[in-house]
């Protein structure tokens, strides 16, 4: 294993005394138990957003924390859900009096730490709700597994959310444009390469020198199959066909295209893939109007990209365009 | 009046647990985690994310560690949450919600209790089993850790209404777990990170079930004997 590590076991730990060190303008970071915290918090009548999940995805949720995004992040071990403990005290810290906002990964361990962390938050006299984001058409047979994982669509959802929680728009709203986000957006991933785990100190899984990874989990979990390496067209395309059959998306819609990198693969090449992702849905008459390029949703190093689509209307749009303020997603209005 | 004889001959049998008993019991299923680490981590890693083990002996040596450092007050109850919530902050993953909750409701069942009579702890393990089935949304051959725990909640209520003594109801109770946990290798997993292999899970046992075998065997054994 070669990594820019200090000890496997303090990975997490040292990372988050970096993103206090580098954003104290606008984040604090509180430790045991461990949550990043928009620095101005709680902003009082403000719906407070808080998500949070294993580490290892950054800039995913830490990153998002700030102004037009998310008020605080729980940053869990490297692939391993955040506790309960931590939620509360993210969901305390963030109450502004107008209720707080879970925006949850689908995931077993997420979905039941951040229901407990919502019941003892309830307790609390705090009004919480919760949404599960799963857009991962990777996942099929819903009914007899855990259900779709929650992918690239999170990032979307915690920007467009964070908009609307600035305009002051009540807990229900929120929550419903969440369901909104969700219920519009698809998202399907490939690797390239393995990624290793720092603690476990080898890869995830193996994967031959000329094998590609279809629909490859944030995880390293398995996808839909494995195949041979193939020109960015063709793989953009095995990509992007069960995404636009899944919704379904259709002739003379506006989309966001997001094409995301998993953490070890260059911009060059994520470019390559979006000019690809264009052609593509030029041909199925579908326009892209808005963009994200770039890696958000991370997989530590694991090569390859994921490719998200959201069927855009004028509230999506103009949510999407409101200014944001965080270490990792930054524009003004 | 024979009855009577054989009564007053039989030896004295555990008619509650004291407070004392359930730490004990409770350190005996943190010996018992620390013991089959690693054989519940390879049952993970053949169908899930291969750190069942590792989670539960983490969030058992805290709980261990906090009972060692607080003077207890003698309260079944209280001692019964204090385990939840190390479980809940210290396991993560989904065995931490489901142990801690399985602890907490136990705990809440319990709320007061100096000592818990068989029919106390029956009412406990319901509750806890209960709390289990909400959080999680399993059902029995779903393969999860319910696959042993309601098999063996209900030999023990069947034992117990049956007139059997505490110690046979906990051996039966016990004995059900066991065959439950066995019972979960040809099935397909329909809940947690092992559903997304389908069929795939099948020919493997559950480690939830494993460890949770595990949680009544040591209730079993601690309490099991006569006094």
């Amino acid at each position: 294993m070669k990594k820019l590590i200090n000890k496997p076991d303090a990975v997490v730990t040292e990372a988050l005394h970096g993103i206090a060190a580098a954003h104290a303008d606008l984040v604090n970071v509180h430790f045991n138990p461990n949550i990043i915290v928009r620095a101005d918090a709680p902003v009082q009548g403000k719906v407070g957003l808080v998500s949070g999940g294993g580490s290892g995805h950054e800039p995913m949720h830490g990153g998002f924390v700030g102004p037009g995004m998310l008020d605080a992040a729980c940053p869990g071990e490297v692939f391993t859900s955040p506790t309960p403990d931590q939620m509360l005290d993210a969901t305390k810290a963030v109450n502004g009096g107008a209720g707080v906002l879970h925006i949850v990964k689908n995931y077993t361990g997420d979905v039941m730490n951040f229901e407990m962390a919502a019941d003892l938050g309830q307790s609390e006299g705090i009004e919480v709700e919760a949404v599960v984001i799963d857009d991962d058409v990777a996942v099929q047979d819903s009914l007899y597994t855990a259900g779709r994982r929650g992918v690239g669509t999170t990032v979307l959802a915690e920007k467009i959310c964070g908009a609307a929680a600035e305009e002051r728009q009540s807990l229900s709203e929120v929550a419903e444009l969440c369901r909104k986000v969700n219920a519009n957006g698809r998202s399907m991933g490939m690797a390239l390469t393995s990624c290793i785990v720092p603690a476990a100190g080898k890869p995830t899984f193996d994967l031959g020198e000329d094998e590609i990874e279809i629909g490859i989990g944030i995880h390293g979990e398995p996808g839909r199959e494995r195949v041979k390496l193939a020109p960015a067209a063709e793989i953009v395309e095995r990509l992007t066909r069960p995404i636009l059959e899944d919704l379904p998306f259709e002739k003379g819609d506006q989309v966001l295209a997001f094409v995301n990198g998993m953490g070890g693969t260059p911009l060059l090449e994520l470019y390559v893939v979006y000019n690809d992702l264009n052609r593509l849905l030029g041909e199925h008459g579908i326009t892209i109007t808005r963009n994200l390029i770039g890696p958000y949703i991370t997989s530590l190093e694991m090569a390859g990209c994921s490719i998200t689509l959201l069927k855009l209307d004028d509230e999506l749009t103009r949510l999407w365009d409101a200014p944001v303020k965080t270490a990792g997603l930054r524009w003004a209005a | 009046m024979a009855g009577v004889a054989a009564i007053e001959s039989a030896p004295e049998h555990r008619m509650s647990v004291a407070y004392d008993d359930v730490l004990r019991w409770i350190r005996k299923f943190a010996a018992e985690v620390e013991a089959n680490k690693e054989s519940l981590t390879q049952l993970d890693a053949a169908i899930g994310d291969g750190d069942h083990g590792i989670n539960m002996q983490r969030g058992m040596s805290a709980v261990v560690a906090k009972l060692d450092a607080q003077a207890g007050d003698q309260d079944v109850g209280a001692l019964l949450k204090t385990v939840g919530m190390t479980l809940v902050s210290t396991v993560g993953g989904a065995g931490g919600p489901l142990y801690g909750t399985l602890f907490l409701q136990m705990g809440t069942a319990a709320s007061g209790k100096g000592e818990l009579s068989p029919d106390d702890w029956a009412g406990a393990l319901e509750a806890g089993i209960a709390g289990v089935e909400n959080r999680g949304k399993a059902e029995p051959g779903d393969k999860t850790m319910i696959d042993a725990l309601v098999p063996g909640r209900d030999a023990l209520k069947a034992a117990l209404g049956g007139g059997a003594t505490f110690a046979d109801a906990l051996r039966q109770s016990a004995a059900a777990a066991e065959q439950g946990m066995r019972d979960t290798v040809p099935l397909v997993a329909r809940k947690g990170r092992a559903s997304y292999l389908g069929e795939r899970s099948a020919g493997h046992q559950d480690p939830g079930a494993t460890s949770s075998h595990l949680l009544l065997e040591a209730a079993a054994e601690t309490w099991g004997e006569s006094e």
